[in-house]
């Protein structure tokens, strides 16, 4: 028999029963579509977090007291001030670290007040970290020295505390001090739902005093060639080693960073394909269990095909084809069903979705491959009819 | 001349609940090329065994059946398909037609399974219709066809492959007296028209004379083999 034959066969066996291969297909379609949907918001999401730390700047590292887990508390900080001029002999350019010490507090102009995260830093900031200006200035070497009362505003602060007023020179209120606007940083967007401009930088002197702390709480070096990142890293966790002594410090650079967020981001997705793919398998076992109803129902058919000349491959073929046929075309729409749907959670929630290239092709290829998985034993039971049987059965 | 069809001491025994049910117990005839013959006897006598065999849609639990001079013991299950293709065509009584194909495309399905195209298979298919007396029902489903003309069909169809024998299990079985004796005066005209060998299955004496030979079978055995009508 041709293989174009048989497929028009199954074809016609399949519109024979339109309702039960529609929900038969059903089945596929859940299981491929939750599987690109997941994969896409997994993707998403990994992409998006790459993007982030890849945005930051380029040749970080960043320094911190205990180890650096994700997840983890934080240590207590020993870090100082002074830390800076120690590393900045290490890396040979005190401009090329960055210190922070961060505390959220409430802000407020007048009666309106937001919550935001209070960040102290030095003016090596810009220099480190990819943050760009909207308007105005950076804090200076003279601000942090003097411990000057200026704020530099993420964007969305602006909007909540200032409206429409433009908002230099003017004043607010960080727990109850007095701060004067220098600068307003550029828009950055939101991570996961997560506002990112909400944020504001004083200098890190002034934030001391208004938390009450001497420490920072991390120091962020840039290396001045990604070649010297590698080298950089352990001389940093040498030096404050060797002042602090018995502490441990960690130093992480963002390739390290992106491969941890890649690897949680990765498992995460793997975990929730799986769980996906577990509805392709129940998909597939309808799948089995209609083509075994429907080499039940055509006994009699078989056994005059056979009778006609059919062979036993002839008959299995017709069967494993129309089992094949329900899962690419169940297959198919499920990658319709799936990647419209990803666009649309993307385009609806802040949660982010992004379809590889490979994901339809492999859900297609695993469709099919589910198709022939679950097709086989029934078309198997159908080649090996005995004809004989099989014409007398009713 | 070779036999299109020969049975030597054939026998089949089923099992059943651990018993051995012996429908055929040692039954040799030869059917030769043209011939127009009957298998006679009551139900349960091993007819239908019987045809199965000579159409190799089953295999004998001992004893030699040779199909145009070749034993079919020898060969496997794809060489049996090939081998009914090709030269042998079978007729039931239930007519065994495919409720949602047409007339034309019933009578082409052997031709699929030698691999010939859909062009090919419907002309001959028309043809074979036409010579049924039914070129003028390419068309209708077997649901649309009275049970005369439904057996019309499958005996169109057992005849696309210009078979050497055509076996008919009790044909008139499911039919009237006057469309019964119609499809054996159309079996008999082909059988002269075209020398195709003949075996009817029946329990009906008066199916059975409208034939030139008849195999009397009673359990599982021939009773009788002759040319002329008893009596
Ligand atoms: N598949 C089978 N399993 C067990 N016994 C069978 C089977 N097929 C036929 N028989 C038995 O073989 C005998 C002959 O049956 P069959 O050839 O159909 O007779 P006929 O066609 O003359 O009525 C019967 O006794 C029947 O019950
Ligand atoms: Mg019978």
């Amino acid at each position: 028999m041709r293989a174009g034959e048989a497929f028009r066969v199954a074809l016609d066996a399949l519109r024979a029963n339109r309702l039960r291969s529609a929900l038969t297909m059903l089945g596929v379609v859940i299981g491929v579509a939750a599987v690109v949907i997941l994969v896409a918001l997994g993707s998403g999401a990994k992409q998006e977090v790459e993007d982030q730390v890849e945005g930051l700047g380029s040749n970080i590292i960043i320094v911190v007291p205990g180890k650096f887990e994700f997840g983890s508390a934080p240590s207590v900080s020993r870090l100082t001030l002074d830390d800076v001029d120690l590393l900045g002999r290490v890396v040979g350019d005190r401009d090329r670290v960055a210190v922070s010490v961060a505390s959220g507090e409430t802000v407020n102009v007048g009666r309106r007040e937001s919550f935001v995260t209070v960040n102290g830093v030095n003016e090596s900031v810009p220099n480190v970290f990819n943050r760009p200006l909207a308007r105005g200035d950076y804090i200076t070497a003279t601000d942090v020295d003097t411990r000057r009362r200026v704020v530099v505003l993420g964007s969305s602060v602006v909007r909540r505390l200032f409206r429409d007023v433009d908002p230099l020179g003017r004043q607010l209120s960080i727990a109850g001090v007095r701060f004067r606007v220098i600068g307003v940083f550029a828009k950055v967007g939101s991570t996961f739902g997560v506002d990112r401009d909400a944020e504001v930088h004083i200098p890190v002197t002034a934030a001391q005093r208004l938390f009450g702390v001497d420490r920072i709480d991390a120091l962020a070096v840039k290396a001045p060639t990604a070649d010297s990142v590698a080298a950089l890293q352990p001389k940093l966790v040498a030096a404050l080693a060797d002042r602090y002594e018995g502490e441990e410090f960690s130093a992480v650079t963002q390739t390290q960073i992106l491969g941890t967020i890649g690897r949680i981001l990765g498992l995460l997705t793997l975990v929730l394909s799986a769980i996906a793919a577990i509805s392709l398998l129940v998909g597939g076992v309808g799948v089995s269990n209609i083509m075994l109803v429907s080499v039940r129902e055509r006994t009699r058919e078989i056994g005059l095909r056979k009778a006609l000349g059919a062979r036993q491959r002839d008959i299995l073929l017709q069967f494993l084809i129309e089992a094949v046929l329900l899962c690419v075309v169940g297959g198919l729409l499920g990658i319709g069903v799936g990647v419209g749907s990803s666009y649309l959670v993307a385009a609806l929630s802040p949660l982010p979705a992004v379809i590889a290239w490979w994901s339809p092709v492999v859900a297609f290829g695993v469709s099919a491959a589910v198709g022939i998985f679950f097709g086989v034993a029934p078309a198997r039971r159908a080649g090996r009819l005995d004809p004989v049987v099989a014409l007398r059965s009713e | 001349m070779t036999a299109a069809v020969e049975a030597v001491d054939v026998r089949r025994s089923y099992q059943l609940d651990g018993l051995a049910v012996e429908a055929l117990r040692g039954v040799s005839l030869r059917i030769d090329p043209g011939e127009h013959v009957a298998v006679i006897g009551p139900s349960g006598s091993g007819k239908s065994t019987l045809m199965h065999l000579l159409g190799c849609l089953d295999r004998p639990t001992s004893g030699t059946l040779l199909v145009g001079g070749r034993d079919v013991s020898t060969m496997t299950d794809a060489e049996l398909a090939e081998l009914r293709n090709r030269t042998i065509g079978f007729v039931f009584q239930s007519f065994q037609l495919l409720g949602r194909t047409s007339a034309l495309d019933n009578v082409g399905l052997p031709l699929v399974y030698r691999g010939n195209r859909k062009a090919e298979r419907r002309q001959r298919a028309a043809a074979a219709l036409e010579a049924v007396g039914l070129g003028h029902r390419l068309g209708h489903l077997p649901g649309q066809l009275s049970g005369g003309e439904q057996q019309r069909v499958a005996i169109a169809r057992a005849l696309v492959t210009e078979p050497s024998v055509l076996l008919a299990d009790e044909p008139t079985g499911n039919l009237d007296t006057r469309s019964g004796a119609e499809v054996m005066r159309l079996l008999a005209r082909l059988n002269a028209d075209r020398g195709v060998a003949v075996v009817v299955v029946t329990h009906d004496p008066e199916v059975a004379a409208m034939t030139r030979r008849r195999i009397g079978v009673r359990d599982g055995l021939v009773e009788y083999d002759r040319p002329e009508v008893a009596g």
